[in-house]
């Protein structure tokens, strides 16, 4: 069931409000969610910003795969098929390859609880979804400090 | 009468037996036989012990000794009319130990030694053996009759041949109808029923015999009178000791004969029949000795010399041209024979498969699990054993040479088991019996008659020279089998008798003097000597905590059947206010399982298959008390306060239970909130971010035409995740409309498989199904009937995980209702989760993306509700297997109504 692919979105293709920001290219997320319609819309949202965006379906193998790919960012939902949100992002905080790595939790459950816990174990930023674009991408792009 | 014409009448006659058997076992089955269960089946079913011997026999026993074959029929009679005493208590130790056989009952008395059990089997077959081979014999010669005197029809083979072919015939007959049934329990009513109509045949068929004697060949009553009074027979001088000795050896035989056992106290259904049976089983002997002594008189005036007198019955009417009549009588010397050597063959097999095979089979297979259907090793061994008994019939009929008089073997026999006489009585009305003295008496008693009386039996010549019985071995002479201790002049029988009796009591009394009782003893003991005291406690041999519910209940399976054993635990865990099927492992339920098996495979193997999952069975330090102590008072003091113990431990748990389930609700409630909250929010996520991309609309085609799908693709699985939770809502509050419609199942089905195949088309997956149980119609919601089977194999399509994943889909129909089983083939659910998967949201892991917001089994529970039915699951069946009861035909609620 696990999903990984690069995103190949044509920079060409990309024009509109964000058209300056084509300087930022080179970016890489690493997007770890179960749901593949949200996958695609973070792509598609990160791609126009000229990022490239490696998808994880679950969270089975997570931290090997964020310690080999090296990100610039971890975008990682709580409620994940194999393995919590919560236990990736423990066991990346404990390795220290990875231990100051940007993580942006995501979560559809919205509970003060759950952001809580995503703090308490080093979350970074805290988006509730459903979210707006624009406020993900700024999120993200203040995350990688861009 | 010609050869075929006979062959053909007794073939009819057995199959018109099959088929009162078969018809009444199915109405039993649905429980319309009430009143096949009624003193008068009973008292006709305990005719067994009227034989072919007593049928022909009699007559030739009148013909040789007068007014002495009457003691055969004074034994019984005195043992019902007395049976407040003796048979009350048999009948009730019996129901309450769920005996199977007299070796069933003398091991479970004597602390459920299988040892004591083999020694009692083993006697009883070499001692019943001859009685067999008695019937064999008289069936034979009354075919001989019938070929001497006609000479149409097919060539009447030599009486070798003929005892052969009617040996095999009531093998086969036998099995049929005694191991008919997979359910191997130790009550057949069909058996009994069809035992009972041919009590009713030998009995007509000797009155009319009888009539036909006194009015047609001679001339009335007092014309009969007249002649007993002129025939020698009137003249019989009473031996006292012989009288004395006949009529015990006839009241123990009806007490411990395997056969007699078992109409007597094994099939008792209820003992209530007994004080019925006590007047009208002595009435029934009293009918069939009534025209004994007339038949043997005309029998000897009308018959040439040299007629053979155990076969008057038949011979008369032939001799004076009556076929008809001889046909009837025929047919009643038959029916003698075939009930006696049915039930015979019936109660020895249960003997043998219960204390020969299945131990044998319990010790030598090679893992500690019981695998495998045991019912069906049970069956089969019964069946071996039904004919293993039937062929040593048959050998010793060949070995005897089938000379001896009919009454003769019958009375061997009768001296064989009255063996186990000692050890029986003793052991329900002597708590010091103990198992070293019934051993020894039993051992003792049966090598003296073995000795004095069986091997004798044979003839001189056969297996003893006329040499050694006239000297003795090796020429000792206080050694001669007929004259031990030089005592000579006795009867041989009445030696034999005092003799085996002598050193087994002596045997049994100094041996259990002499020895100390297990503590296993010591409990059986007092629950049998003690079986009418209402004060006395339940004994406990099983430490509670140490066996596991779903092991016992795999177990019970493999004996009792699925529906059984089902039924049993559910039951039990109820008594304990427990919901499903499993009760907790205490000494309690382990007690009811054990007797519970005990019915069907017998104490010692029970009690071994239980110890071997509970370990072994302990007697508590109370249980001893309870024994040793004879202080009643402080034994009821202490149990009343070990049940308020009991009850309070019982009250804690069930309060701990609640609390649990409680907590689990609550637990469950806070997921509940957040689940609701996840699953909105996840297709709103997707619709909202490409909402907005498209709002943006810089999006090139292709791309927007994806996001447009992916909206549209959201927007209906929230509509679905509403639907789901309405329809919830709807069911709980039982407010749904249901259009109650005549449904066929099948296609019911065919359309639920259909339609389930659209979850994980990918995947390889076979539906077993059962067509013809299916072909019902049920008049229910067929909409929402389908709704839950399409779930259900939708669940196992989903979370099946065999490599070559199965659904077995099978209905029955129990009285009003139908059952539908869902079984897959793969590891099934954890206990832990078995309680809590029909709550909403209940998805096993909250992280399985199964496709579904975890709502269909909630579902299914509330649409069975509303179907006046249930949804549960089943445990211990191999994989996830999930039981739908429903009511056949549904009546309108009072709502339908109303609307």
């Amino acid at each position: 069931m696990r999903q990984v692919s690069a995103d190949s979105f044509p920079q060409k293709a990309i024009h509109g409000p964000h058209q300056g920001r084509i300087a930022t290219v080179g970016h890489h997320a690493m997007l770890i969610e179960d749901e593949p319609n949200i996958a695609e819309a973070i792509r598609f949202l990160l791609g126009r910003e000229g990022w490239r965006v490696t998808t994880l379906g679950d969270g089975l193998a997570a931290e090997a795969e964020v310690r080999a790919a090296r990100p610039d960012i971890v975008i990682l939902d709580l409620m994940l098929p194999g393995r919590s949100g919560l236990e990736i992002l423990t066991a990346l905080r404990a390795d220290p390859v990875t231990a100051a790595l940007p993580v942006m939790m995501l979560t559809a459950r919205g509970q003060g609880r759950d952001r809580e816990a995503a703090e308490q174990a080093g979350a970074d930023l805290f988006m509730a979804k459903p979210f707006s674009n624009a406020e993900f991408v700024a999120a993200a792009r203040a995350l990688v400090g861009v | 009468m010609p050869f075929n014409l006979l062959v053909l009448a007794c073939i009819s006659y057995a199959a018109m037996l099959f088929l009162v058997a078969f018809a009444v076992e199915r109405r039993a089955e649905r429980g319309e036989a009430r009143w096949l269960r009624s003193p008068l089946v009973y008292t006709l079913s305990l005719s067994i012990y009227c034989t072919a011997w007593t049928f022909y026999g009699a007559v030739g026993y009148a013909a040789r000794s007068g007014l002495e074959f009457a003691t055969i029929y004074l034994g019984p009679t005195l043992v019902f009319i007395g049976w407040w005493w003796v048979l009350r208590k048999l009948v009730r130790i019996a129901r309450q130990q769920r005996v199977t056989s007299i070796a069933d009952m003398i091991s479970g008395r004597y602390g459920k030694s299988n040892m004591l059990g083999v020694v009692v089997t083993v006697l009883n077959v070499i001692a019943v053996t001859p009685y067999i081979a008695l019937q064999l014999q008289s069936v034979t010669l009354s075919f001989g009759v019938f070929a001497a005197a006609g000479s149409e029809g097919w060539a009447v083979p030599d009486t070798e041949a003929t005892a052969l072919w009617v040996a095999g015939g009531l093998t086969l007959f036998t099995i049929l109808f005694g191991t008919r049934n997979l359910d191997a329990n130790e009550q057949h009513t069909g058996v009994v029923t069809a035992i009972a109509v041919e009590a009713v045949v030998k009995l007509v068929a000797l009155l009319a015999v009888g009539v036909f004697v006194v009015w047609l060949v001679a001339d009335g009553p007092a014309d009969m009178v007249a002649r007993i009074g002129a025939s020698a027979l009137g003249h019989w001088d009473l031996v006292p000791s012989r009288w004395a000795g006949l009529t015990f050896l006839s009241a123990a035989a009806v007490l411990t004969l395997p056969r007699m056992f078992q109409v007597v106290v094994v099939e008792n259904s209820d003992e209530r029949f007994l004080p019925t049976a006590s007047w009208a089983f002595p009435l029934y002997l009293m009918a069939m000795s009534l025209f004994v002594v007339p038949i043997a008189v005309m029998g000897l005036e009308v018959m040439p010399e040299g007629a053979n007198p155990d076969l008057f019955v038949l011979t008369l009417p032939l001799s004076q041209g009556h076929g008809g009549l001889a046909m009837l009588a025929f047919l009643g010397g038959f029916s003698s024979a075939t009930s006696m050597v049915i039930v015979a063959s019936i109660a020895l097999a249960t003997m043998v498969s219960n204390h020969i095979v299945v131990p044998l089979w319990l010790s030598l297979r090679p893992t500690r699990e019981v695998t495998g259907d045991v019912r069906r090793l049970v069956l089969m061994s019964r069946r071996f054993s039904i004919a293993g008994v039937l062929g040593l019939g048959y050998l010793y009929y060949s070995l005897s040479g089938g000379a001896s008089a009919l009454a003769a073997i019958g009375l061997v026999s009768f001296a064989g088991v009255a063996q186990m006489l000692p050890a029986m009585l003793g052991g329900v009305f002597w708590r010091g019996a103990t198992r070293i003295g019934a051993m020894a008496g039993v051992l003792i008693g049966f090598v003296v008659w073995i000795y004095t009386l069986f091997l004798p039996s044979f003839g001189p010549g056969a297996i003893f020279t006329a040499e050694f019985l006239a000297t003795g071995p090796f020429g000792l002479g206080w050694l001669r089998p007929q004259a031990l201790f030089g005592i000579e002049g006795l009867d041989p029988l009445m030696h034999a008798l005092f003799w085996s009796l002598a050193f087994n009591i002596v045997a049994f009394v100094v041996g259990s003097l002499v020895s100390f009782p297990t503590p296993v003893e010591r409990v059986q003991g007092l629950a049998f000597v003690d079986v009418f005291d209402p004060e006395r406690a339940e004994p406990q041999a099983w430490v509670r905590g140490l066996a596991d519910a779903e092991a016992l209940l795999v177990l019970a399976q493999r004996i009792l059947g699925d529906d059984a054993a089902l039924g049993f635990f559910e039951m039990q865990a109820q008594a304990q206010g427990k919901a499903g099927y499993l009760p907790d492992p205490v000494p309690e339920f382990l007690d009811a399982l054990e007797r519970r098996l005990a019915g069907s495979v017998g104490a010692a193997a029970a009690h071994a298959m239980i110890a071997e999952l509970a370990g072994r069975a302990r007697v508590t330090v109370v249980d001893l008390m309870r024994v040793a102590d004879e202080t009643a008072q402080i034994m009821e003091y202490s149990s009343r306060l070990e049940s308020q113990r009991e009850e309070l431990t019982r009250t804690a748990r069930q309060l701990r239970e609640a609390n649990e389930k409680l907590t689990q609700l609550s637990v469950q409630k806070d997921a509940f909130l957040s689940q609701i909250s996840h699953e909105l929010r996840t297709p709103m996520t997707s619709i909202r971010a490409f909402s907005e991309m498209l709002r943006e609309g810089d999006m090139p085609p292709d791309m927007a035409a994806n996001s447009a799908r992916i909206i549209n693709e959201e927007a209906i699985r929230l509509t679905r995740l509403l639907d789901d939770l309405l329809d919830l809502g709807v069911l709980e509050n039982h407010t749904v409309r249901l259009s109650l419609r005549l449904a066929s199942l099948t296609e019911l089905l065919d359309r639920a498989v259909r339609a389930a195949a659209q979850t994980r088309p990918e995947r390889d997956f076979t539906v077993i199904r059962d067509l013809p149980s299916e072909a019902l119609f049920i008049r229910t919601d067929p909409d929402r009937l389908a709704q839950v089977c399409i779930n259900l194999i939708a669940n196992a399509r989903k979370y099946c995980d065999a490599a070559w994943a199965e659904l077995r889909i099978t209905v029955r129909q129990r009285g009003g209702r139908v059952i539908l089983d869902f079984i897959d083939n793969g590891t099934g659910i954890p206990k832990d989760k078995q309680s809590l998967i029909f709550e909403k949201f209940a998805r096993l892991t909250d992280q399985t993306r199964a496709g579904g917001a975890g709502l269909g089994l909630a579902i299914c529970r509330e649409i069975m509700v509303n179907l006046g039915g249930s949804i549960s699951y089943l445990p211990g069946q191999g994989g996830a297997a999930f039981r739908v009861v429903l009511p056949l035909q549904m009546k309108k609620t009072p709502e339908d109504e109303a609307a």
